[in-house]
């Protein structure tokens, strides 16, 4: 399962640079939230998966199980998801400025503001 | 155990609530900024008089023992750049009731502002990894927001540049978080600090420490990942732009800093190569690109990637005396890149431009404005007996100390440069007399000449933020013997990690 999610991360981030690099500024979005989408996924797998084996102390013990799942880096990645969907939105709403602007969706239109 | 260290986060934010509480009351959100921006100093001095006096002060969030909650840390280091965030916010929001448009103050102006203050105070304080990748998102917000606000069409599309790559910087900021995690099972970083020195030392370490250069090398604008930077920072207002190149950057070499001398104080030989490379081509490639610019807002833009490059330097060498050369270079070229950015603005509202063969006359029009121009340019440039001057000389003692002869000399030339950068402003603005060829006003009025910018009068908001940020610039240079005490004392708790893990995890049983 470990290694089945590496090579998922590892399609995510390739994906997301393909995007990026394409001259299409809503494509730009995409690759940036595919790339957010595989960092909280690196974040998840490096913790260690675990199967059905919940942070919960038992009655009686006084510590979880050894195996048991670690909760922080699921708590990490919802902190993450809900950081990158704010970030994303922003971003979205200032590409539609950008086109309502610039009236293009080519990022190397964007050249007002270069340096000369 | 001490809640001060919260303090210099609490008040931005609380003046961020109030002022989005007084939303129709633009008179109102100005105040509660000012008084937020100089409780935040007073803050920071309290903070740094603490730290100095009772060593590194930690607050465990909620009461949990570190390393299991969020920690919040000031050693010396932090509260020095507390302090300076103090005095660079209040220069700026005096300085922004007299230039920000009613457009910008009825989108919550003042508000961001204190938001990105809260960000940055925040990021300097952090004890912990994933909670320093919070803060760094709560001030990219804070600044996305408050480059794109005003929407002229420059702007908009600097915004989406400097947006797109910071985002990029912080998704591998996220991935670093998840590797190191998945290592150590910590983030906190004292924490990490006793575990990674523990560690097989493997290639994993190494390109951990690899990706967290690149993370906060693009937030510190390093080459030749600087892209951003220039195409960004001479949109917005100069009030904007001040404050970031004042902070915005520097949190990034904090950041840097604070993870190399913590974390990865063993890979720091395996890195010295690359970092000294680095900080060479970051002068270079930022000094160069200064000279070739006409326009004042982007000159100066060029020059803060050039100045990053001698805080690298600081930190390639890896010694206190270069790390307290480097802490003392902060504080100088936060101030004087802040000034000369308050100056463009006065500039502009005295002659209708930023370009510098628009403008000219001020010497003989304003020479209080032009005496203020020329030591904050002196100061940049390295000339004594200037804040610039002692700093460099701080930090190029240190490269001769280990022999490191070629960055030494880099960091002349560049200096040299920076100088005739400096003294093409200094030529054009204030030297030359005003053009008389000029486009009138852009409100129509008249067209400018020398009897209209004599009798333009820049308001007390606008002169006295100027003032006050050269004024701290000499206090610099003057008490440079107590402050380099300081950065010298704070050096030293960077380079000894011991002090910093002993406080944040109690002591060693």
């Amino acid at each position: 399962m470990t290694v089945l999610l590496a090579i998922t991360a590892g399609i995510l981030f390739a994906a997301a640079i393909y995007l990026m690099l394409r001259r299409s500024m809503l494509k730009l979005a995409l690759g940036l939230s595919l790339l957010a989408n595989a960092a909280n996924l690196v974040i998840f797998v490096a913790a260690g998966i675990t199967r059905g084996e919940p942070p919960l102390v038992p009655q009686g013990a006084t510590a979880a199980p050894p195996d048991a799942a670690d909760p922080l880096p699921q708590a990490m990645v919802l902190t993450a998801i809900v950081i990158g969907f704010a970030v994303l939105a922003f971003t979205l709403t200032l590409m539609h400025r950008v086109y309502q602007e610039g009236g293009s969706d080519d990022v190397d239109d964007l050249s007002e503001a270069d340096v000369q | 155990m001490s809640e001060l260290v919260l303090a210099p986060v609490l008040i931005p934010l609380v003046a961020a609530a109030l002022g989005f509480v007084a939303w129709r009351h633009r008179d109102l959100q100005r105040l509660v900024a000012v008084i937020g921006a100089a409780a935040l100093l007073v803050a920071g001095i309290g903070l740094l008089v603490v730290v100095e006096r009772d060593g590194i002060q930690t607050l465990q969030i909620g009461s949990w023992p570190a390393p299991f909650g969020i920690t919040m840390v000031a050693d010396l280091f932090s509260a020095l750049l507390i302090v300076l965030a103090g005095v660079l916010a209040v220069a700026v929001v005096v300085y922004s009731t007299a230039t920000i448009d009613s457009g910008r103050e009825r989108y919550a102006y003042y508000p961001l502002t204190m938001v990105l203050l809260a960000g940055v105070a925040g990021t300097f304080l952090t004890g912990d990894l994933f909670n320093l990748y919070v803060w760094f998102e709560v001030l990219l917000i804070a600044s996305f927001v408050l480059l794109g606000l005003g929407g002229e069409r420059d702007q908009l599309e600097g915004a989406l540049k400097y947006v797109a790559l910071n985002l990029v910087a912080s998704s591998v900021l996220l991935v670093t978080i998840g590797v190191l995690y998945g290592m150590t099972g910590t983030v906190n970083l004292a924490d990490l600090a006793g575990r990674l020195a523990v560690l097989e030392p493997d290639g994993l370490v190494t390109a951990v420490a690899a990706m967290l250069l690149v993370a906060f090398g693009i937030k510190a604008a390093l080459v030749p990942l600087f892209f951003w930077l220039p195409a960004s920072y001479h949109t917005p207002p100069v009030a904007v732009a001040a404050i970031f190149s004042g902070l915005l950057t520097k949190v990034g070499i904090y950041a840097l800093v604070r993870v190399f001398t913590l974390l990865f104080a063993g890979e720091a030989a395996t890195f010295q190569p690359l970092l000294l490379a680095v900080a060479g081509l970051t002068m270079v490639v930022g000094v160069i690109g200064a000279v070739a610019q006409h326009e004042m807002r982007r000159l100066l833009s060029f020059h803060i990637i050039s100045q990053i490059g001698y805080l690298v330097m600081g930190l390639a060498l890896f010694t206190v005396s270069a790390l307290a050369g480097l802490i003392y270079f902060l504080l100088h070229v936060a101030l004087a890149k802040s000034t000369l950015f308050l100056v463009a603005g006065a500039v502009r509202q005295l002659t209708g431009s930023f370009e510098l063969a628009k403008t000219g006359g001020l010497w003989v029009l304003k020479p209080g404005l032009a005496v203020l121009f020329g030591i904050a340019a002196m100061s940049l440039a390295g000339i004594p007996p200037f804040s610039g001057f002692l700093a460099k000389l701080a930090l190029i003692e240190a490269g001769l100390e280990v022999d490191h002869l070629l960055i030494v000399f880099v960091a002349l030339a560049v200096s040299l440069m920076t100088l005739y950068s400096m003294l093409k402003i200094w030529n054009a603005a204030f030297w030359k007399p005003l053009p008389t060829e000029l486009e009138p006003f852009a409100d129509g009025a008249a067209a400018v000449t020398p009897e209209r910018v004599a009798s333009t009068h820049l308001a007390l908001a606008v002169v006295g933020p100027i003032a006050f940020l050269v004024a701290c610039s000499i206090g610099l240079a003057v008490a440079a013997g107590p402050v380099f005490e300081l950065a010298d004392a704070a050096a030293t708790q960077l380079m000894d990690p011991a002090g910093y893990i002993d406080a944040v995890l109690g002591e060693a049983p």
